[in-house]
């Protein structure tokens, strides 16, 4: 390049990778530094997010900004290919923000345990056993994977970090739980391992067949443009203008081998069973790791590689797939009002949750996937605040499960009330930014399936009964024995939430900032699959009389723009 | 001036959010903060009325566009308001009755420790309801639509440490749900339909839309408005709702929020106006409700229980009225704010006897108040004038109007919806005259002494309420008594609404004057027989096991019975038999292939042996069956 | 002479080897089997060259001969070593190399 630009999607990455690094290697007496270190580098992450979405010009030229490329392996046409559209400065806004306050959540989380460090005093100052530094470090080096994921524009750089990602997500999994679970240590130990085994295995799995599909995506551009390649933009562009073309069979056939592991990171039903149990075994803080950011991963890549890659195999499955996407909604809600286990309701609702995204990614309208873009950001904002205030309540009592609380309210009305609005952002209130997302996602599928719209609209009353009865047994009613005396939230939760729900507020009045960076990449996207949203069935400007002065001067923008 | 209409939102929004923030500091100086802000925007409120009196009646309607609020492709949905003459009443009853409610409040509220909290979410239930009737598109009704609903949700459930209150609010909140998604369908037709979801465009383009759509469109509406205003059969939450301090009953269960279906169905009234089937499915609905809730009101024992059916039944007027199309609107809305005034006025003097009883609500356990608190008496005596219809009083200019215009629908139609009405009306004067006879009439039924006090029974020491409580209550008793009167002079109120509503003169088979005269004499029936039963005889203090109809009636007609057997159990059974699946199905599937994937390595294991010559043989097998493949390969 | 019967040598000889092989537990034995298998291979190469006449064959029967000796050294040793620990040199009796 003439002009030496600064990489700044490769340095949003590398810096949270340095700060694993760094992190990890802090000595083992000094976790406090460890965490202040892990600290400041996942906010110097979210100060160059923050550079990105502020340097980043909706609506300007081309697919991609801030793009960078370097020659890799080229003997097989893979290229360190990065750049982001609006979806993805969204996303990388998100992941950048919730570290902080996941690292903030977790401070205790990954301390050793008073009794290890009793019986070997004299062995644990020199012990080189250092849990914290790992957590955290781990904790940094996800989301290096998570935003270069984002950020990738190359399938196999892409599939790469889609990959590597298990392996820190799975010793956060299997190495640190919650404290003191109902079952003792060695049982809470036994059911940890097999969550974190049933992540690895599901996630694996998915990945293998996905790699299957990424061959053979090169295997088919090698074979018609002459040399492989696995940049996006490339095969975007022949496909559009003819050169590529990977005949009817090959195509679903790869369609299908990518949106397998999307559909198992996203998860899809019926591939959603090792959430509830990821979720449930691992620290809250972790668990809002896997859902708000890692599990994001999956419904973005069918965006920008499932939709883009082969867009006819996408209308091809997509009947399949919104059945599929209704039952998660429904399935997902149903199953969490039966839960008995705070963490896991949270896990089966997010199961829903991902439902509408999905349904609003192939309702392949504009309300609809921009619906679903704003709900993955969301989605990553309400369920870290309730996930995190849960885990405040569960550290505080020592159990996951519901029976063991009531008149939470009582004792610790702050706690209770930041649950409540966590709980409401759930439900989608309006007023809070799920809201937005949800009725959007809503409109998109009801304006082309109207049946599928209206039985996703239930899903809106069992997200009520889900959040009110979990709110109900836990904080209403008669004080329980062991809530007794339970401490109000400190000033580090009150940090760690209040943001979050000044944030969920925010984007609920004001969402435009956000609309208007999605709008455009939408926009591309569905250019490509070539879908146009359905027409009204009465277009309301022949009627004399109607529309407001303000609609009249959008519409005359818009003329004029064009 | 319109940049007016902003502020009557905010100023109740500002306060919410001051007094839920603002922790204990504001504890003392909460109930006086909180009124202030209600205040306040009674003043914005009254500014603007001043102001819209002033023009004439076509370009009295205002809006104000604040910001562009979701803008996706063809989704423009804007933040902005719009007053007029419709909006304007309702803003004034709200802010007006509300005002007072806050200031009844502070009095009521005084004894209890989380009132800080209380004063908030009163202001933030201002602030949802304003910003429902003000809204100017449905998305945005839609917001405060569920802002009410929240409101409500947090207030039932105020006293949250009582079991009976949490689940009360819960379910309230559940109902109205399964109300908002047929408001949000409504919405989504809308959007598909039009393009757009703004009043404006929408009401002006349905004449150019099919039937069938506007019918759809109209029956989602009307299932809103059935979760939101307690009707049949999104009923079953209102009598639960009255767990709930009793302010909050007033306000928000009776006056305004409740009401917010007439106002959606009063809005959307082009929409009804081209869909006849939706208009008949609203009437029917109204008119089963204002019987329903009639008939429940008469076999409650709990004073604010029997005021809830009344609010049902007097809703199923409305509804009843508004379903009439344009003969019907006006007077929906007129009867909607008479309602908010007596009703409220009811449920303030049901405070008031609660504040002076130790906080009983059974009615058995009342009798012979009013030497005991006669300002109560005498508000709540011109309250339930009021609500009977007695000539003069505003309940009988309203509700006289509704029955007219409910034979004039025309044809058999006419006669059954008429007829329906006219019943309602004997019977709201048979359980009112009830409610006022049992709580101060007869004997007293209650005990000021221990020694004298049935088991299980408080000892009571009756008092009139402090003056915060009693001005308030008589406010709104001079609105109960002058309010018709006032609006029927010149039909001041339809000529008022005529703009937003239209109006057209019904033509009623029978003669105003016959309708008047029947309305009367349904009138002294029902309160002749009530005197009858609860008048010339004392009222037990247990109550009597009654008749089959009473039963049912005690348990809301039955229909908590079936939502218990076929939601909640049907339902738990669902849910239970669907984690039992998630686990063993849809889990079992995976783990079971685990587990074979499992016995299949033992078993590969046992090749392992161990011994090194096993291990030859094996390789030699396998280069041998090689060198065989090759071989044949090749000779093929 | 015909060069086929090298070839025929060179299989005697290698099946002499692999019935060794399975057949003696003597962990001297077994490899010494191994050498002469190695060493049936190695006359096979040196045939090969011999009749397409090039060098190839024996260059790999070359590196055969280093890969044999390395073998050797390390092999004897862990015979060697097994042998001081257990005194016996059978293979049968060394089966714990197994999960």
């Amino acid at each position: 390049m003439a002009d030496f630009s600064f990489p700044l999607l490769t340095a949003t990455a590398a810096v949270p990778a340095i700060g694993a690094v760094a992190t990890a290697a802090v000595p083992a007496a000094k976790r406090t530094a460890a965490k202040w270190l892990a600290l400041l580098f996942s906010l110097a992450t979210f100060v160059l997010a923050v550079v990105i979405a502020v340097r980043f010009r909706p609506g300007a030229e081309g697919p991609y900004q801030l793009t960078e490329s370097h020659a890799w392996i080229q003997d097989f046409g893979v290229r360190y290919e990065l750049g982001v559209d609006g979806i993805a400065v969204a996303l990388i806004a998100l992941t950048a923000l919730l570290i902080p306050f996941v690292i903030l959540a977790g401070w205790h989380d990954a301390d050793p345990l008073e009794s290890a460090s009793d019986s070997g005093s004299a062995a644990g100052s020199n012990s080189r056993w250092r849990p914290t530094q790992g957590f955290f470090a781990l904790i940094l080096a996800v989301e290096a994977m998570v935003i270069l994921s984002f950020e990738a524009t190359d399938v196999f750089l892409f599939y790469i970090f889609f990959e590597a990602m298990l392996i820190p997500m799975y010793f956060l999994i299997g190495g640190f739980g919650d404290r003191a679970g109902a079952h003792g240590e060695e049982q809470a130990a036994t059911q940890r391992s097999y969550a974190a085994v049933k992540f690895l295995l599901y996630n694996l799995a998915g990945g293998l067949i996905m790699l299957a599909a990424v061959i053979g995506l090169y295997a088919v551009t090698a074979d018609q443009l002459g040399s492989g390649t696995f940049s996006l933009q490339q095969i975007v562009e022949a496909r559009t203008s003819g050169k590529l073309d990977f005949g009817t069979g090959t195509e679903r056939l790869l369609f299908l081998g990518f949106f397998f592991a999307f559909a198992v990171k996203a998860p899809l039903w019926p591939l959603h069973t090792w959430l509830p149990n990821a979720m449930g075994e691992s620290t809250s803080p972790v668990a809002v790791l896997i859902t708000a950011v890692v599990d994001k991963v999956g419904t973005f890549a069918m965006l920008r590689f499932c939709l883009q890659l082969f867009p006819e195999a996408s209308s091809w499955a997509t009947p399949v797939i919104l059945v599929l996407a209704l039952i998660s909604v429904i399935y997902g809600a149903l199953l969490a009002v039966g839960q008995r286990d705070i963490k896991r309701l949270i896990a089966y609702a997010s199961i829903s949750h991902f439902g509408f995204i999905i349904l609003g990614i192939f309702a392949m309208t504009t309300q609809g996937q921009s619906g679903a873009t704003l709900y993955m950001v969301n989605h990553g904002i309400s369920t870290a605040a309730l996930m995190l205030v849960a885990g405040f309540l569960i550290t505080r009592r020592g159990s996951r499960l519901i029976a063991d609380y009531g008149g939470v309210q009582k004792v610790a009305p702050v706690l209770a009330g930041t649950f409540l609005i966590g709980g409401l952002a759930t439900l989608s209130l309006p007023g809070l930014a799920p809201f937005i997302s949800e009725f959007l996602v809503l409109v998109g599928t009801f304006s082309r399936y109207p049946v599928i719209g209206i039985i996703a609209s239930v899903g809106i009353v069992l997200a009520a009964l889900y959040v009110l009865v979990l709110y109900q047994r836990t904080m209403t009613g008669p004080v329980k024995a062991k809530v007794e005396g339970m401490p109000d939230l400190r000033a580090r939760e009150l940090v760690v939430v209040a943001p979050l729900i000044a944030l969920l507020l925010f984007l609920g009045v004001y969402p435009k900032p956000l609309t208007d960076i999605v709008n455009p990449a939408v926009d591309h996207t569905l250019s490509v699959v070539d879908k146009k949203d359905p027409k009204p069935a009465v277009r309301v400007d022949a009627v004399p009389g109607a529309g407001r002065p303000g609609h009249a001067v959008h519409d005359q923008e818009v003329e004029a723009a064009k | 001036m319109e940049n007016l209409i902003a502020l009557l939102v905010a100023a109740p929004l500002v306060g919410a959010a001051l007094l839920l923030c603002g922790g204990k500091r504001l504890d003392r100086t909460g109930a006086w903060i909180g009124s202030l802000f209600a205040v306040a925007s009674f003043a914005v409120a009254a500014v603007l009325f001043a102001d819209m009196l002033g023009k004439s009646a076509e370009d009295r309607a205002v809006h104000q566009h604040l910001f562009s609020w979701i803008p996706v492709g063809g989704f423009q949905a804007d933040v902005g308001f719009q007053l007029d003459q419709l909006s304007m009443t309702f803003v004034l009853l709200i802010t007006g009755v509300g005002s007072l409610i806050h200031i009844y409040s502070i009095g009521y509220m005084e004894h209890d420790e989380r009132r800080r909290r209380f004063f908030g979410y009163l202001n933030l239930f201002l602030a949802a309801m304003l910003l429902l009737v003000l809204a100017d598109n449905y998305l945005l009704l839609y917001v405060g639509w569920e802002g009410v609903g929240l409101a409500s949700y947090l207030l039932i459930g105020f006293w949250q440490h009582k079991p009976s209150a949490a689940t009360a609010a819960k379910k309230a909140f559940l109902v109205n749900r399964v109300g908002d998604v047929g408001l949000s369908i409504a919405i989504m037709l809308m959007f598909t339909t039009f393009g757009t979801f703004a009043f404006g465009p929408v009401l002006a383009a349905t004449g150019d839309t099919s039937e069938g759509k506007l019918t759809a469109i109209g029956l989602m509406l009307l299932l809103a408005a059935c979760g939101k205003s307690a009707q049949v059969p999104l009923q079953s939450w209102l009598g639960d709702a009255m767990e709930g301090p009793t302010p909050v009953s007033a306000l928000i269960h009776a006056a305004t929020m409740v009401t917010a279906g007439v106002y959606l169905i009063t809005r959307s009234g082009a929409i009804f106006n081209a869909a006849p089937d939706a208009q008949t499915a609203v009437v029917a609905v109204g008119a089963v409700t204002l019987l329903f809730g009639a008939i429940v009101g008469c076999a409650k024992d709990d004073i604010k229980k029997a005021l809830a059916g009344s609010t049902m039944s007097q809703i199923g007027y409305m509804i009843l009225a508004a379903g009439l199309g344009p003969i019907g609107y006006a007077f929906a809305i007129m009867h909607l704010v008479t309602h908010g005034f007596f009703k409220a006025g009811l449920f303030l003097g049901a405070g008031s006897v609660m504040h002076g009883m130790n906080d009983e609500v059974d009615m058995r356990h009342y009798g012979g108040l009013r030497k005991y608190m006669p300002v109560t008496f005498v508000t709540f005596g011109l309250g339930y004038l009021a609500i009977i219809g007695f000539p003069g009083l505003s309940g009988f200019f309203s509700k006289d109007k509704i029955i007219e215009a409910a034979f004039a629908k025309g044809g058999t139609e006419g006669w059954i919806l008429g007829g329906a009405a006219l019943l309602g009306a004997a019977i709201t004067a048979f359980y009112m005259t009830r409610v006022m006879l049992m709580t101060f009439f007869g004997e007293k039924r209650w005990a000021e002494t221990p020694g004298a006090a049935a088991p299980g029974q408080q000892v009571q020491h009756p008092h009139e309420s402090p003056k915060v409580m009693t001005i308030p209550m008589i406010v709104l008793a001079v609105g109960s008594v002058f309010a018709g009167a006032l609006f029927s002079v010149n039909e001041a109120f339809v000529t008022w609404l005529e703009p937003v509503t239209s109006f057209a003169h019904g033509h009623s088979p029978l003669s105003a004057t016959a309708i008047t005269a029947s309305t009367i004499v349904v009138l002294l029936i029902g309160v002749g027989l009530a005197w009858q039963m609860y008048g010339r005889k004392p009222v037990p203090a247990v109550a009597p096991r009654g008749s089959l109809l009473t039963r049912a009636a005690r348990r809301d007609l039955l229909q908590d019975d079936f939502n218990h057997i076929v939601l909640v159990r049907g339902g738990e059974h669902l849910t239970r038999t669907l984690v039992y699946l998630d686990h063993s199905v849809v889990d079992g599937a995976v783990n079971g292939t685990a587990a074979s994937m499992g016995g299949l390595s033992g078993r590969l294991r046992q090749l392992q042996s161990g011994f090194v010559r096993s291990y030859a043989v094996q390789m030699l097998g396998g280069a041998a069956v090689l060198v065989a493949a090759t071989l044949l390969m090749r000779g093929v | 002479m015909n060069p086929v019967y090298y070839l025929y040598l060179a299989a005697l000889l290698f099946t002499i080897g692999a019935a060794g092989v399975l057949i003696r537990r003597n962990a001297i034995v077994v490899f010494m089997c191994i050498e002469l298998m190695l060493n049936a291979c190695n006359l096979a190469f040196v045939v090969f060259s011999r009749m397409h006449g090039n060098l190839d064959g024996q260059i790999i029967a070359f590196f055969t001969m280093v890969v044999a000796a390395a073998e050797v050294v390390v092999g004897l040793a862990i015979i060697v070593s097994i042998f001081r620990t257990r005194h016996t040199a059978s293979v049968d009796d060394a089966s714990l190399m197994k999960l």
